[in-house]
């Protein structure tokens, strides 16, 4: 058990630079996610705190060492790989054995250890076989074991459940986070699928193009993104960003779409907005279900507009919608017995309560 | 509905079912054929040597069907069989062959192991150039390979040449830079992943060769070391230059130099003696087959 502090890691490839200067504190105990689009930097980092990378620059501590120049061997860590790398001419029993069998633990050890962690994994009775004959879901659990029977102080997975189908991705999601409640391991776990993150971490840390845009818990990130890249990653339908401009309308600070509509903005966001530049190039961001079918009492911040659908998406507990403003696609969710159609129109409601406002040339939040 | 409408214009077109298979019948056909007359290409010098093999020497030159024997008998074999100078050659080419092959792989599987896998300054350049020493042909080769032992044995007394055991240095020059080729490409097969988890197992380079490497590789080192036994086994040219002495000569040379006295070919133990020397090449193939074929890598990673 430890905690894992990178200070300032930067890798160069020749002169390519894939990771620019990241810090991170990650407490004992902790399961962080590490998440972004594929060549962001995730793997490199992760691999970095493994060991299989050299480090260009700063620090990586493990437990409070300095672990830069240490070999992955002694760095007491342990990985699980996207393609599970489980050793094929070896029974399970012996994959998960093969670090302990290296270091020469006791026999008996090393049988209530693989035990241990295959009741954990509920592999009993896959112990004898070899590789080949598991399915995928399986051998990511060998994978797995192999990891926990050396009971290291860091766990670290990169993209574990990428090669599995989506039905399976789910209920491994769920053994994932089983096993660290119960071993409780520090965990460093890398993936590129926004919902896996959300839904494993502790805290999120998104990566883009080499650098952290913003560290936190999964609500803090949903609903307070600190950039417009986590604001569009996080979430699923993504988040919708409109091209909008301040204006004051009989006293009253209003947010501009188009020429037809304009919102006043609800009394505690005009105040945080006040400062904002009347000519200045804004985006309005709202979340799809932050664009619903307007009801009959008008509520404050929330403000009903017309529009015409051009599509739209059945998903049974609720139905998403798309339609067009001034050449933007907008997506929405409304309740599936709101009357939406294809080509139809609706009036719909948009809650300000919630929305972000975003710098259009920084990309900044405001 | 509407594509029940559409399919209902289009003009029909009548399935054939079955056309795969007989694409796939006319295939195998044309495989039959090529095959069968390659096999009968490869087959007919064995068929013939055997038939020789079978023939006393009178009947060989009589005037007769070269193709049939009328009075088979086993002298021939009993003769080889039973001659001091076969067995010595046959023991020459046994005892070069095995350790010619261990020596290879002894350097060929590290060497392979640290060209694909330790990623080092040049690694890449060297790779190939043991790929190109290979294609300097031996018939060149030996020229200067002979001075040098010559040399070798005026400056320090020790002479290799003509001693069977000048040609365990000289075989591995062939057998390694091939091999070593081979094994570059079976461990570049490997995915980089499993290494990766070996070495955060705890295994050092060594063990991640021996204990990973190795096994996962297996029919790959199967057939680098069949290929240097056979390349041993049948190496002709230098035997023939380096070692002159009976006592000291393998099977291939021995044949040639003492059943071909003058302009008189013993034709039957010719053909006799060339056969049991391709006998211990052709089991070794019939018992590794199996696990040259076999993949072992299945299920390593994903699919």
């Amino acid at each position: 058990m430890a905690e894992v502090m990178l200070r300032k890691v930067v890798k160069r490839y020749d002169d390519v630079e894939a990771v620019r200067g990241i810090d991170l504190d990650i407490a004992d105990h902790e399961f962080v996610v590490l998440v972004g689009p594929s060549g962001c930097g995730k793997s490199t980092t992760l691999r970095m705190i493994a060991g299989l990378e050299d480090i260009t620059d700063g620090d990586i501590m493990i437990g409070g060492d300095i672990v830069n120049d240490v070999p992955p061997k002694d760095r007491d860590i342990a990985m699980v790989f996207q393609n599970y790398a489980l050793y094929p001419h070896m029974t399970v029993a012996e994959n998960m054995s093969f670090g302990l069998r290296l270091k020469r633990y006791p026999k008996a050890e090393i049988k209530a250890r693989i035990d241990e962690a295959a009741r954990m994994l509920d592999i009993v009775e896959l112990v004898d076989r070899k590789p080949k004959q598991l399915s995928g879901g399986q051998r990511q659990r060998v994978a797995m074991g192999r990891a926990i029977v050396r009971n290291p102080k860091v766990f670290l997975f990169d993209e574990p459940l990428s090669n599995l189908d989506a039905k399976l991705r789910v209920q491994m999601r769920i053994e994932i986070k089983k096993v660290h409640q119960k071993v409780r391991t520090t965990t460093v776990y890398v993936t590129h699928d926004q919902v896996e993150a959300m839904t494993l971490a502790d805290r999120v840390v998104v990566m883009n193009n080499g650098r952290i845009e913003q560290i936190g818990t999964p609500n803090d990130l949903y609903h307070h993104p600190a950039t417009r890249f986590v604001a569009a990653f996080i979430g699923s339908p993504a988040m919708n960003f409109l091209p909008c401009r301040f204006e004051e309308v009989a006293g009253r600070l209003h947010v501009r779409l188009t020429d037809r509509i304009a919102f006043p903005l609800p009394p505690g966001r005009a105040e945080r907005y006040r400062d904002v530049g009347r000519s200045e190039k804004l985006l309005l961001g709202l979340r799809p279900e932050h664009i619903t079918e307007a009801n009959a009492h008008p509520e404050l911040g929330i403000e009903a507009f017309d529009a015409v659908l051009d599509v739209t998406e059945p998903m049974g507990m609720e139905t998403l919608i798309y339609f067009t403003l001034e050449g933007t696609q907008v997506c929405g969710r409304v309740n599936p017995n709101a009357g939406a159609r294809d080509g139809g129109a609706l009036r719909l409601a948009v809650d300000l309560n919630n929305m972000h406002l975003l710098n259009e040339v920084t990309g900044a939040v405001i | 509905m509407s594509t029940m409408a559409i399919d209902k214009g289009a003009p029909t077109r009548k399935v054939k079912y079955g056309s795969m298979s007989r694409d796939r019948a006319w295939a195998l056909r044309w495989s039959y054929f090529f095959l069968t007359l390659f096999a009968i290409f490869s087959l007919v010098p064995p068929i013939y040597m055997i038939i020789t093999s079978l023939k006393s020497s009178a009947e060989i030159s009589a005037a007769t069907n070269p193709w049939w024997v009328f009075h088979p008998t086993l002298s021939n074999y009993i003769e080889l069989l039973t001659s001091n100078q076969f067995l010595t050659f046959f023991r020459n080419s046994a005892v070069v062959s095995i350790f010619v092959v261990t020596i290879t792989m002894l350097i060929s599987v590290p060497a392979a192991f640290a060209l694909a896998r330790m990623r080092f300054w040049g690694s890449a350049t060297l790779a190939t150039g043991v790929f190109l020493t290979y294609l300097i042909p031996d018939s060149l080769l030996f020229i200067p390979l002979f001075k040098m032992f010559a040399v070798i044995g005026d400056w320090t007394g020790i002479q290799l040449i003509n001693k069977w055991y000048v040609l365990l240095f000289i075989y591995p020059t062939l057998t390694v830079p091939f091999c070593t080729w081979i094994m570059i490409g079976y461990f570049a097969s490997i995915p980089k992943e499993l290494d990766e988890a070996a070495i955060i197992d705890g295994a050092s380079w060594f063990q991640t060769l021996t204990r990973i490497f190795i096994p996962v590789a297996l029919p790959g080192l199967i057939a680098a070391t069949i290929f240097a036994f056979t390349v041993s086994w049948a190496q002709f040219l230098y035997p023939l230059v380096f070692t002159t002495s009976a006592d000291q000569l393998v099977l291939p040379v021995g044949i040639i130099t003492t059943l071909i006295k003058g302009d008189v070919f013993n034709w039957g133990q010719i053909m006799t003696g060339a056969l049991l020397g391709a006998a211990p090449p052709l089991i070794i193939y019939a018992f590794l087959m199996d696990y040259y074929i076999a993949g072992l890598t299945a299920g390593a990673t994903k699919g």
